[in-house]
């Protein structure tokens, strides 16, 4: 695998009032890889997301985001739409955020927003019809039909996203999200609620699009299983600071991951407090 | 409701059912035991004289409790909304005559004026519904498609109108030269008002836009110098027929086409100026939903963080269908300028954009038809009870709530895909957001 750095985290640190909720982060995502973040409840890693993809601004740290072609972006001084637009940082959300009441088709199509902008002569042209528009209309539905089959939710392309089960709901805000061609896709939790069956098809499906569409992926994730199974990299964040990073193997046998998770016998808390302290 | 679950036939409570009726008797008492019960009369010495209705009173707390029984009995029997107790056959030739309705409507709406040829008051009245409708149209792309609630759409309406009064009369331009610089000019104000205040959301954006509305019309009412203040602007030059007025001169229209000369002509032609404003505003409407713009505004509507995730810039988007709307209230405007010939801030007020509002959520959020039909049957409904004007606000507020119970998402509130892969469909209303319900943060 390729091993060309993507994102580049370096000495974030995210402070909310009082709360120092991520403190002097750094880790890099790899090209092609899927880099995992993970830790407990309350450790930082929807903050860190927040960061990422413009929702907060860190207040202390620079994250750099390098595509392929060597364009390069300092992701704290994007707003979020340029974030998504142009460093092409695509994300999705703990809470699936769909647009309900609009049909599959017109989310997928919500996603080529400011592709299809473009191709109407920024509505202009559109208004009066437009050969070009119509042709970037067409082509842009059959990318929609293309990630729906992925999903298998072709049949219910006309149908209003709030009406599809919870795991289809998961899945179309994914290649929603894949619409809007990423180099780097964040997943915020992706697994949630699924059953096991579900989250094994949601693996082999990040894979496959991980490897066809040559993107980076980096998730959020409660599920060990899914984790250790999917991950090329996993980074453990616990109270916002880094405790972990390194292979799915290495992560696993890590003293200090181990404690975070499960906690430790009373006798063992003062020399794990010391050496996570340091 | 917990008795939705139960089978449909079943004993009658009438205990239950008496204590509502009883509880609906006791709170009419309290609301008319000042307002009907007690009257004051100037006295012979002008004084006020205290006299008392309790006959009345009793009266209407008596058919209160009656209707409240009534109601409470038949509830418990249909144990379901009216709108499960429409038999299905009518639903489904209401669904199956609903395609038609649109054309039939537009229809009816081009032949009026050779129907009501003669009759003046019904020509008058169809220019007004046309000017709300077309107003409805408008508004619905700022509320019904990108869910930004706006209480103060009459300054839009007041900007177009004070624009055209102004240019025409200043420099003497022609009714199409005004008519789009009012739209433009009412646009220009969405977007200098759109900035700052676009940021807000729900009940905030709701307000700013409501005290702006009342700035225009300050500011309109105090700028003596320039818009005559409460005096309004008067003498605002009519509209021509392709620079043929519309008088009995020798080159007036009628001269001119040979006919004898009448002043409906010029009642017609107005007619159809406002009916083709309200298509245009339609058709755009209409072409603008499948586009970017009109998909990004809805998805707007439905989750602001999401199309931010989605590289769409929330701020440009806003300000386009805000300005679009003020576009469109701006012509609006011009067209009720050049109808009048005198324009005063009353014209303006709280209660113009009351009304569009109610016109628009009335006709279903997002729906042309709904609007249109709103329009005629809320003004048309205005005039029919103006010789019983003092029970008009009653009807109309009864007429509100009996739709918020019954059709909360207003008379046409399915909406339809802006795109389809394959079959015809349409959302129902449960699940689409509107501007009342806010973007969950």
């Amino acid at each position: 695998m390729s091993a060309d750095i993507v994102l580049t985290v370096e000495h974030v640190a995210m402070r909310f009032g009082g709360l120092l909720a991520v403190n002097d982060l750094s880790f890099v995502a790899r090209e092609r890889e899927i880099t995992a973040l993970i830790g407990p409840n309350g450790a930082g890693k929807t903050t860190v997301f927040n960061c990422i993809t413009g929702f907060y601004k860190p207040t202390v740290g620079r994250l750099q985001l390098v595509h392929r072609g060597g364009a390069s972006f300092l992701l704290e001084r994007l707003p979020e739409f340029r974030i998504a637009r142009e460093a092409r940082v695509a994300r999705t959300f703990q809470n699936v955020r769909l647009f309900a009441g609009m049909t599959l088709l017109e989310n997928l199509l919500v996603a080529q927003h400011n592709a299809l902008m473009v191709a109407s002569g920024f509505t202009v042209l559109g208004l009066f019809g437009s050969r070009a528009y119509d042709r970037a209309e067409a082509a842009a539905i059959d990318k929609a039909r293309y990630w729906l089959d992925r999903v298998g939710l072709a049949e219910r392309a006309d149908d209003p996203a709030g009406a599809l089960p919870y795991g289809a709901q998961r899945r179309l805000e994914i290649v929603r999200a894949m619409c809007t061609d990423p180099v780097l896709l964040c997943l915020d939790e992706p697994a949630a609620g699924l059953n096991n069956r579900e989250s094994a098809e949601l693996n082999a499906f990040l894979h496959a699009i991980r490897d066809e569409h040559a993107i980076s992926i980096l998730l959020i994730e409660h599920d060990m299983g899914v984790v250790m199974e999917i991950s090329d990299h996993i980074v453990v964040l616990d109270y916002g600071e880094k405790i972990a990073d390194g292979a799915p193997q290495q992560v696993r046998n890590d003293a200090k991951v181990i404690a975070a998770y499960l906690g430790v016998a009373d006798e063992e808390v003062e020399s794990v407090e010391a050496e996570v302290a340091r | 409701m917990a008795r939705e679950g139960k089978p449909i036939a079943r004993r009658i409570d009438l205990i239950a059912a008496l204590k509502e009726a009883a509880l609906a008797a006791l709170v009419a008492f309290g609301l008319f035991v000042l307002l009907i019960g007690f009257r004051t009369d100037p006295g012979p010495t002008g004084a006020l004289v205290l006299s008392t209705r309790f006959g009345a009173l009793a009266a209407i707390v008596a058919a209160v409790f009656l209707l409240a029984l009534l109601r409470a009995l038949v509830w418990q029997q249909a144990a379901a909304p009216i709108e499960r107790m429409v038999p299905a056959s009518l639903k489904a030739a209401l669904s199956r005559a609903a395609p038609y309705a649109t054309a039939a409507f537009v229809g009816f709406a081009l032949i009026v004026p050779i129907i009501f040829y003669d009759n003046r008051y019904l020509l008058d009245l169809g220019i007004v519904i046309a000017t709300y409708a077309m107003l409805g149209f408008g508004l619905n792309i700022v509320v019904g498609l990108a869910g930004l609630l706006n209480l103060g759409y009459a300054a839009f309406y007041a900007i177009g109108a004070y624009s055209y009064a102004l240019i025409a009369l200043t420099f003497g331009l022609s009714f199409w030269i005004c008519l789009p610089l009012g739209g433009v000019l009412a646009a220009l104000t969405g977007i200098i008002l759109g900035f700052p205040v676009l940021r807000l959301r729900g009940d905030y954006l709701a307000i700013v836009t409501l005290g702006f509305g009342e700035i225009i019309r300050l500011i309109l009412l105090n700028w003596q110098t320039l818009t005559g203040g409460p005096n309004g602007i008067s003498g605002i030059p009519r509209p021509s027929f392709f620079g043929l007025p519309f008088n009995s001169a020798d080159n007036g229209f009628a001269a001119t086409f040979g006919l004898p000369y009448s002043p409906t002509h010029r009642v017609v032609f107005l007619y159809y100026v406002i009916l083709a404003l309200a298509l245009i505003t339609v058709w755009v409407t209409l072409r603008l939903r499948r586009l970017p713009i009109g998909r990004a505004w809805e998805a707007l509507r439905e989750d602001e963080i999401a199309c931010r995730a989605l590289g769409i810039n929330t701020t440009m988007t806003k300000l386009t269908a805000f300005a679009i709307g003020a576009m469109f209230g701006g012509f609006a405007g011009a067209f009720f300028a050049t109808r009048q010939g005198f324009i005063s801030p009353e014209s303006f007020t709280f209660g113009e954009s009351a009304l569009v509002l109610a016109i628009v959520v009335l006709g279903g959020m997002g729906s042309q038809l709904g609007v249109a039909v709103a329009a005629a049957v809320m003004l048309g409904g205005f005039e029919f009870f103006r010789e019983f004007e003092q029970y008009r606000m009653l009807v109309f507020g009864a007429a509100m709530v009996a739709i918020v119970i019954y059709r909360p998402r207003g008379l046409v509130a399915t909406r339809k895909p802006s795109v389809l892969l394959r079959a015809r469909k349409i959302v129902p209303a449960a699940i689409v957001q509107d501007a009342r319900s806010g973007s969950p943060a």
